[in-house]
């Protein structure tokens, strides 16, 4: 921590919570914790810290009487957070990306001691990678060494320059590696995708696929790759010139590495693009070096997924209704619980499910009792029953959270929440704490009740 | 409160205790010699066996590559489960296990001290993390350094003291306990999808041997008084032919002197480094060429990697070879390469009884056992989950208890093991004393924490196995029996308490992170991270700042000082 005069304390190497680039050379500037300045962060990122100045956040416990929102203390809201759970026989526990790892162990603890299920943000974004990847596998690498190494990027349906905008400059396209000297100057870039992007605009090549047969395209790439004939004269409206000198560019690179992002995982084909584009990355490796990177999007979506993996086996949708952890992708996963009508009650994280689920999951969440914790009064929040304020991790509180390429980095703690605002921590644990006196107490009563018979 | 173990059946290599009838005093935690009997719990262990708490000395159960390898497998998930109870957490996974799960595991067998096999330094936050949720058990890492650009530069221009004060800082930045050694240089040469055959193949790009690697190495690592020798998988592992490589290995720390009263070299897994044969059809074991070595070798000792005949999940820090063998099997493949470190990379397998390999490797596995005659140069690994789950160290104990089990198996495996392997010819049977060598005292001495794991005698933590067998009436025909006792221990006793009992987890403790601090001159060290200021900003992808791992992330911290 540097102090500069005039304009309190600098806060160094602070990692930003915003996207799953998860850059960590952030420097912030504080005076009577008040953000003052933010140095070397996007827009995106820069905004996330110094909008804690304007935005007006709620900061008390709220729980739905009659039908509209009456504040309440903490004890009280977790009271009937207790209460809602408790009575639940298949509550949902949802969300997860946008908080820190310690969060996640207090929820996955909570979700067992409920026999509920746990599903993260994952199973509406890169679940389809996922499950492509339990098929196939998952040639990867770190960021860093993509920085080193790669003369040829390939960013196929992602567009980081709205979405990761530090990820081309900081690991893929711009910076200096050991064996890139000259940076970009030593690198290609292709950009693969439906339209014209701003990444589009960037690159060396740009192929436009045909809307919905991104696979069709991998599958062609492949066969050329694996030295066939291609007897199409054009594959998802790309010329079977293009096609041959695409897979000769990626055969004859010394380390490529192929971006993918939701253009690919939630368009027509969802996972089976990502097997055609793992599999192609694969093939690719017998003639030389290429490695694969999702673009996770929110800055710990990854995280969840590693410790939902440590602790229970699996990576999202984890079912844990028989006491043992469960997993089938279809039926455990968030969307066909609530679409399904199972879920009776539900407790939302760190994300806002009913501003981005089907209608029918968000019709089946209003019905049911909801709990939302998050620093903002967001839809979710709106519809639910309790609603209790939290603290925002990576700013406000130090955390752990896993970059899209699973490098774990420590969040600083940059200035104080608000008076009156827990952590997601605190309040998970009260929670919990609270669900398992009620069990207490319930194996009393039923104690008491099997003596007296 | 103290505690009594009494009348038990003694097994305490380290002290020289053969199966004598003895008393265990417990207090605070420790082993005493002294103790108030009257206020002492006393618990009667009348003709058991009891033998100081198990160590494992390798197997990956926590850290990045791990965890990709559970994500990777459902299936390996899928039908081995346990559910929550009152006081311990549910969990699954066969090859892979889930944190609480493996810790649980472990203490059912008796285990109470681990190292996890391979922790690459950018990830280290990960492993603590993981770790941190492995109960029952004290735990370290082994550091992953054998591909990494600050230590290949470092050794290419022969400057052996910058290089130690180097791996000084690493192993404290990231709480490492000691220097593992993967593929030198060809995890390295696998960054351009190449790869390292022999001692003598230069890295690319880095104009040094795998040779050179070792051999600096193993100086930094004597240099540094580390408690632990270099552990090292050598070049070309499940490679036909590749005993000539590990016997070429074997040479390379000729006459350096090692440090603590320990070997200087680890050669880890060793099974799947000792086979000879140019095509599959002619795969055979070398299991004797390498023992011959270790038996007239002073400073090496081994661990086995036994082959148990299971579908496992293979994974290691050697990249290339993980690419190889998913090329044999068409299995689904992992890769993740690391920023200047490592290359780990992770497939299923079949270890399949049908098969003449995979019958083999088994053999080899039991062959190294055999044939090397001092026990204490044998450690008992499966490099879990590589040649099977940690789990089945029962049963490999059964194997080495009872000739009559391997002839059973024998006759079940593919028959190529009587003509390629010599297995069938051995009539050595391991005694329970044995057995507490290759399980616990002599890991402990590898690991350099003789003074407080892995014996019985006063001053050592109170981490002691119990298992129901009675060594006087011990028939090592009732093979299925010893693989039962072992997996299911009458007590496991860890820091004075018990946590087991009758194979049943009684109460979940948590263990401590063991790490090294080791003293370098103030001087080269300023200078060294001078230079990993230089070159950490322009070529890994994180701040130097984000790097250390701090303590918090550890449970119960144990600094061991050099």
């Amino acid at each position: 921590m540097k102090k500069a005069k005039g304009y309190g304390r600098m806060v160094t190497d602070v990692v930003c919570p915003f996207c799953g680039t998860l850059c960590d050379d952030l420097e912030v500037v504080v005076e009577d914790n008040k953000i003052k300045n933010v140095r070397h962060a996007c827009r995106i990122g820069s905004s996330k810290f110094l909008a804690m100045n304007e935005l007006k956040r709620p900061n008390r416990p709220m729980i739905r009487k009659d039908g509209s929102f009456e504040e309440v203390d903490m004890a009280a809201a977790i009271e009937e957070c207790g209460r809602i759970l408790s009575r639940s026989k298949r509550p949902l526990l949802y969300g997860w990306s946008s908080t820190g790892c310690e969060a996640h162990f207090v929820g996955i603890e909570l979700a067992e001691e409920l026999g509920g299920v746990i599903d993260s943000t994952s199973s509406v974004c890169h679940g389809p990678s996922v499950i492509a990847i339990q098929d196939v596998g998952y040639p990867s690498a770190t960021l860093g060494d993509v920085k080193n190494r790669a003369d040829l990027i390939i960013y196929w349906g992602a567009n980081p320059m709205h979405a990761h905008p530090r990820h081309l400059s900081r690991y893929s396209v711009f910076p200096r590696g050991y064996f890139r000297e000259r940076g970009q100057q030593d690198r290609e870039l292709i950009v693969v995708d439906v339209r014209k992007t701003d990444t589009a605009k960037l690159a060396n090549r740009f192929v436009q696929v045909r809307y919905g047969e991104d696979f069709e395209l991998l599958s062609a790439l492949r066969l050329v790759i694996n030295g066939k004939e291609l007897e199409a004269d054009e594959v998802a409206g790309v010329s079977k010139e293009d096609i041959l000198e695409l897979a000769d560019r990626m055969k004859t690179c010394q380390y490529g590495t192929l971006f993918f992002g939701m253009g690919l995982t939630q368009s027509y084909g969802t996972h089976r693009n990502i097997d055609a584009g793992i599999s192609l990355v694969r093939d690719l490796n017998h003639h030389t070096k290429f490695s694969i990177v999702a673009m996770r999007g929110h800055y710990n979506v990854t995280g969840i997924g590693e410790v939902l993996t440590w602790q229970t086996g699996y990576p999202f949708a984890v079912d844990f209704s028989r006491g043992y952890p469960r997993y089938n992708p279809g039926e455990t996963t968030a969307n066909d619980v609530l679409q399904r009508e199972e879920a009776d009650a539900a407790l939302i994280i760190a994300s806002d499910p009913v501003a981005h689920f089907p209608k029918k999951a968000v019709e089946h969440l209003a019905r049911i009792p909801m709990i939302t914790i998050g620093p903002h009064m967001i839809p979710t929040a709106q519809l639910s029953e309790v609603f209790i304020p939290s603290s925002i991790s990576g700013i406000e509180e130090a955390s752990t959270a896993y970059r899209m390429d699973t490098v774990p980095l420590k969040l600083r703690k940059v200035i104080e929440p608000p008076e009156g605002i827990y952590s997601d921590v605190e309040i998970l644990e009260m929670i919990l704490e609270n669900v398992r006196e009620r069990r207490v107490r319930q194996m009393e009563r039923e104690k008491k009740a099997g003596e007296g018979r | 409160m103290g505690m009594i173990l009494k009348n038990g059946i003694v097994f305490d290599p380290m002290n020289n205790v053969k199966g004598e009838k003895k008393d265990i005093l417990i207090e605070n935690g420790v082993i005493v010699d002294k103790l108030n009997e009257r206020t002492a719990r006393v618990v009667d262990v009348s003709n058991k066996v009891v033998m100081p708490g198990g160590v494992e000395i390798h197997s990956h159960m926590a850290g990045g590559k791990v965890n990709s390898g559970r994500a990777l497998r459902p299936e390996d998930h899928r039908g081995f489960v346990m559910p929550k109870t009152d006081i311990t957490r549910s969990g699954s996974g066969f090859s892979t296990p889930t944190t609480f799960m493996t810790g649980y595991l472990y203490s059912k067998m008796g285990y109470t001290t681990g190292m996890t096999a391979a922790l690459p330094p950018l990830m280290g936050r990960h492993t603590h993390e993981e770790l941190k949720d492995i109960p029952m058990m004290d735990k370290g890492a082994l550091t992953l350094l054998g591909n990494n650009w600050f230590v290949m530069r470092y050794l290419k221009e022969g400057d052996i003291e910058k290089c130690a004060a180097y791996v000084s800082w690493l192993l404290n930045a990231v709480k490492g306990y000691a220097v593992k050694i993967v593929n030198p240089g060809g995890s390295e040469a696998w960054g351009w999808g190449k790869n390292c055959r022999s001692i003598d193949d230069p890295v690319p790009h880095f104009d040094i041997t795998p040779q050179e690697i070792i051999k600096g190495m193993v100086e930094v690592n004597e240099r540094l008084c580390l408690p632990h020798s270099v552990h090292l998988h050598p070049n070309n592992l499940g490679r036909l032919g590749n005993f000539e490589t590990t016997l070429q290995t074997m040479k390379i720390p000729n006459g350096t002197k090692a440090a603590g009263d320990r070997q200087v070299l680890q050669v880890t897994h060793t099974q799947f480094h000792s086979y000879g044969g140019d095509s599959w059809k002619t795969f055979e074991s070398k299991a004797d060429a390498i023992a011959d070595v270790i038996n007239k070798s002073d400073d090496i000792i081994i661990d086995t990697g036994f082959v148990t005949l299971d579908e496992t999940t293979t994974m290691t820090a050697d990249g290339p070879m993980e690419f190889y063998l998913s090329g044999l099997t068409r299995l689904k493949w992992v890769n993740r390469n690391i920023e200047l470190e490592t290359s780990p990379g992770i497939t299923p397998f079949v270890f399949s009884k049908k098969m003449p390999t995979a019958s083999i490797q088994w053999a080899i596995g039991l062959e190294l056992a055999l044939l090397i005659e001092d026990p204490w140069k044998v450690l008992l690994t499966t490099d879990h989950p590589n040649g099977g789950p940690f789990i089945r160290y029962p049963r490999i104990i059964a194997w080495l208890m009872s000739e009559k089990y391997r002839e059973k198996t024998i006759s079940e495996v593919h028959k190529a093991v009587n003509k390629r392997s010599v297995v069938p010819t051995l009539d050595r049977e391991y005694d329970l004393n044995e057995i507490a060598v290759i399980t616990r005292a002599g890991q402990a001495k590898s690991l350099g924490l003789d003074h407080i794991k892995g014996h019985l005698g006063p001053g050592a933590h109170a981490d002691i196995a119990v298992y129901d067998i009675d060594p006087a009436n011990l028939n090592p025909n009732n093979y299925a029996e010893i693989e039962e006792k072992f997996a299911n221990t009458a007590y496991t006793i860890k820091d004075g308490e018990i946590v087991v009992k009758d194979g049943e987890i009684v109460k979940v403790v948590d263990g401590r992170t063991l790490f090294v601090n080791a003293k370098v001159d103030p001087g080269i060290e300023k200078d060294v991270i001078k230079d990993i200021e230089y070159n950490f900003k322009r070529f890994y992808s994180i701040n130097l700042a984000n790097y250390p791992v701090r303590k918090e992330y550890l449970t119960r911290p144990m600094e061991i000082r050099t």
